[in-house]
């Protein structure tokens, strides 16, 4: 038989395995505690959720097999990255969250590493600057405990292909700079307020800028849907072959959140990725 | 090689089903690189290789030659960290590095050694990173099994198969940034036979920098996209800044030592011209394959992802500099390197300068009809200027507006935009003693050029400054020296187009 095959197999059986685990046990529906929206006291912008209206998402990569443009349906998403503020509200209405409690399966061991204590964020994570290292277990359980989700990829870049002052972003030299000036700088020890972040022309913030975020489906970005013997991380990403089948080679800054998000696992954190929220517009205004 | 690998799938496979069962023991497995398939079942015969952790080092120096006979299983722990450092004097840039320089870590193995290799991801970096080794016979060099989240390490094995000189770089996308941050290195792969012994040895990359601001500009600079796509380097540079192996900081050698030089491009664009002024190569090994030399080489061509071995004698005492022989690379954007030899001069082989005597060419000789009339409406002209009030009328502040803009399309080369010049090569203007006590002979040196030895401020440079008469006009002459005569602290008044002119005209 094929070892690579196999192992193959054996992973597919045990991620649906643990899958249904994760996702069915009473253990894991409980962990949404339904807790209402959280306000910030000592928040210079409220967290509102801005309407990003319908559209189309073109996939950095795709095979000839998949579509050219993915639509995007109308959504709401957080005008800013859930910041330590919130969280540490999230935490404190459910201790299975809280860094001394969680899970390894659910976070690793760098979460919420830059927090005094369990329930003190302290002098490296300010009230209002973004939450880091929260693994996307953490992050998903948190959009749930306030009735909202995460943005998908597609939702997530269609709002972030936006630039300050039109919807398309591609050619503005604004948005670009400060985007290309963010990724030269180290990650900052401690991170900046949300509000330091320009809003863009949708009116959401620090969609670059401010920090990395985790969406939904982040471990289908290099998935090509074709089952070869090589997995899609050596075929489409790496060296010259992470141009290939790719629609714009010239956006670096798309492959670099690609790259990202395809070295992650569910339960990883790391030092400058956080998230936000998004949610669905109402049954009655989504006809489409 | 197939059954130990079936072996270790049944026994991952199974563990992972019990494991699905059992949370404690999933908890083990819950950290990691993704798509980790645990550590490799080595054969008996590998396990038994004595076990050495590899010597590092960062550039221009190479770990000590192997002097075992037999196969090792060698650990490299690489790190990847993302550091601001000096990419030119006053000019800034967020190194992409594998263990904090540019270029990374010298790694050095035998042929035939099992490497355990392992990257480490700093928690402060932004990105994912991976390394892709030349020297690796395997897909992607490595790069799917060391792909790494920030604050996360990756394992992988592989055996030396050949010997050679081999890059290394991050393969992660978008490649042309990680590597145009500074993500490449040299691993050298030592033939069983060894390397015939030398004097010493040196560790120098070239690669280029595609920074928003142009060359010399200061401050913290961010990559620029659209130059690395247009292949548009402000800078190409040797370990990673200008000026990395110039003044105290150049590589030495003795009178008679033989030097070995490894030398690769890391790009990830531009490829070398490699060549020492003013040494011959004894021996190049092309493209560092380590077979058969070419000897005898002048300059020898290095592609970008490849490398060279350079061997040669040092037969005489002085400054030999290392460029990319593409020289506005070396001129203009900081490819230039130095290496100082120390020891008795050797006048047979070199003899320095004899003699400097006066040659006039085809001047027309003084006092012909011609040379008369040249004069004569020379004097004109210049009491047209003098009686025209909106020539006379520049101020001195027009003047030193536009000798910048002469002084940045030409001077600043040598003399550095800020006028500080280089070490020993390029006298400084910025408080110059040497220029400020004769303005007739500032004038005279930036028409004629000036060959030799001259004492700045104490310090004896003997550099060669090529002639600008046919380059600049008088104005433009006179506007340079009163920018550079009023300028970095400088005070002076301004210089006139016909007081240029007079020089011009002087006769020896």
């Amino acid at each position: 038989m094929n070892t690579a095959l196999f192992i193959r197999l054996c992973a597919i059986a045990l991620c649906s395995l643990s899958g249904a685990m994760l996702f069915s046990t009473p253990l894991t529906e409980s962990s949404a505690t339904l807790i209402p929206p959280i306000k910030n006291p000592e928040s210079k912008i409220e967290n509102r959720t801005v309407l990003i209206p319908s559209g189309a998402y073109v996939p950095l990569q795709r095979t000839l097999k998949e579509p050219a443009q993915i639509p995007v349906a109308a959504f709401f998403l957080a005008e800013c990255p859930v910041t330590n503020a919130e969280f540490l509200a999230f935490v404190t209405a459910n201790p299975k969250w809280q860094r001394s409690q969680v899970s390894r399966l659910f976070a690793d061991s760098s979460y919420l590493e830059n927090w005094t204590s369990d329930l003190v964020p302290g002098p490296s994570a300010p009230p209002n600057a973004p939450v880091v290292r929260v693994s996307w277990f953490a992050a998903r359980a948190y959009a749930r405990s306030i009735g909202q989700r995460l943005p998908t990829i597609a939702e997530w870049e269609f709002a972030a292909s936006a630039g300050y002052t039109s919807a398309d972003g591609k050619n503005d030299e604004a948005l670009n700079r400060d985007l290309y000036a963010w990724l030269a700088r180290p990650v900052p020890a401690i991170q900046a307020d949300t509000a330091s972040a320009k809003p863009n022309f949708y009116g959401v913030r620090g969609m670059h800028g401010l920090v990395w975020e985790w969406v939904d489906d982040f471990n289908t970005a290099m998935v090509t849907g074709e089952s070869r013997a090589d997995s899609g991380l050596d075929r489409d990403l790496f060296c010259g072959a992470g141009s290939v089948g790719a629609k714009d080679t010239t956006d670096y800054a798309a492959f670099m959140r690609q790259a990202l998000r395809s070295s992650l696992k569910a339960n990883n954190t790391t030092t400058a990725l956080g998230f936000r929220c998004a949610q669905n517009l109402p049954d009655h205004l989504s006809l489409r | 090689m197939k059954n130990p690998r079936l072996l270790t799938a049944f026994t991952v496979a199974s563990l992972a089903l019990v494991a699905t069962f059992a949370t404690t023991v999933l908890l083990h497995a819950a950290e990691g690189p993704s798509d980790a398939k645990g550590p490799v079942v080595l054969p008996p015969e590998v396990l038994a290789l004595p076990v050495e952790q590899a010597i590092l080092t960062s550039p221009p120096h190479v770990p000590p030659p192997i002097s075992r006979k037999y196969s090792a299983r060698v650990v490299i722990n690489l790190e990847v960290r993302e550091v601001v450092g000096r990419l030119a004097d006053g000019v800034e840039y967020t190194f992409w590095t594998y263990g904090g320089n540019v270029p990374g870590s010298f790694l050095r193995i035998r042929e035939g050694d099992v490497v355990e290799f392992h990257l480490n991801n700093h928690p402060s970096s932004k990105l994912p990173h991976n390394i892709d080794l030349h020297a690796v016979t395997g897909p992607g060099g490595g790069a799917a099994s060391t792909f790494t989240a920030p604050g996360h390490s990756s394992q992988f094995t592989f055996q030396a198969l050949n010997p050679g000189l081999f890059v290394y770089h991050c393969a992660t996308a978008p490649v042309p940034m990680h590597i145009g941050n500074g993500m490449y290195g040299l691993i050298l792969v030592e033939p069983k036979e060894g390397l015939p012994p030398v004097d010493k040895e040196y560790y120098v990359m070239q690669g280029e920098f595609y920074t928003t601001g142009k060359y010399g500009e200061e401050g913290l600079q961010s990559f620029d996209m659209a130059k690395a796509i247009d292949e548009r380097p402000p800078y190409i540079v040797f370990n990673g800044s200008v000026g990395s192996l110039v003044g105290d900081k150049a590589i030495t050698a003795k009178v008679g030592e033989t030097v070995r030089l490894y030398f690769g491009v890391g790009g990830p664009n531009i490829t070398s011209s490699f060549h020492i002024i003013g040494e011959i190569f004894d021996k190049v090994y092309p493209e560092a394959g380590l077979s058969l030399p070419n000897r005898n080489v002048q300059t020898t061509l290095v592609p970008s992802g490849g490398a060279t071995v350079v061997e040669f004698k040092v037969d005489v005492p002085g400054t030999f500099i290392l460029v990319d022989h593409s020289l506005t690379r070396a001129f203009n954007k900081g490819a230039l390197g130095m290496m100082k030899v120390e020891g008795p001069a050797n006048r047979v082989v070199y003899s320095g300068k004899e003699i400097d005597a006066v040659y006039l060419g085809a001047q027309a000789e003084a006092g012909s009809d011609s040379s008369k009339r040249e004069a004569e409406l020379k004097s004109q002209i210049a009491d047209a200027t003098k009686a025209n009030p909106l020539i006379a009328g520049l101020t001195k502040e027009m003047q030193v507006e536009k000798g910048k803009q002469v002084y940045m399309g030409l001077c600043f080369a040598c003399h550095q935009p800020d006028g500080k010049g280089l070490p020993m090569a390029f006298p400084p203007l910025a408080g110059s003693d040497y220029m400020l006590a004769d303005r007739d002979r500032a004038v005279r040196i930036v028409l004629k050029g000036l060959t030799g030895p001259v004492t700045v401020n104490g310090a004896t440079i003997n550099s060669v400054m090529p002639p600008q008469e046919a380059v600049l006009t008088d104005a433009q002459i006179a506007d340079v020296l009163t920018y550079v005569f009023n300028t970095w602290g400088n005070k002076g008044d301004a210089f006139t187009s016909s007081q240029v002119k007079s020089i011009r005209n002087e006769t020896h």
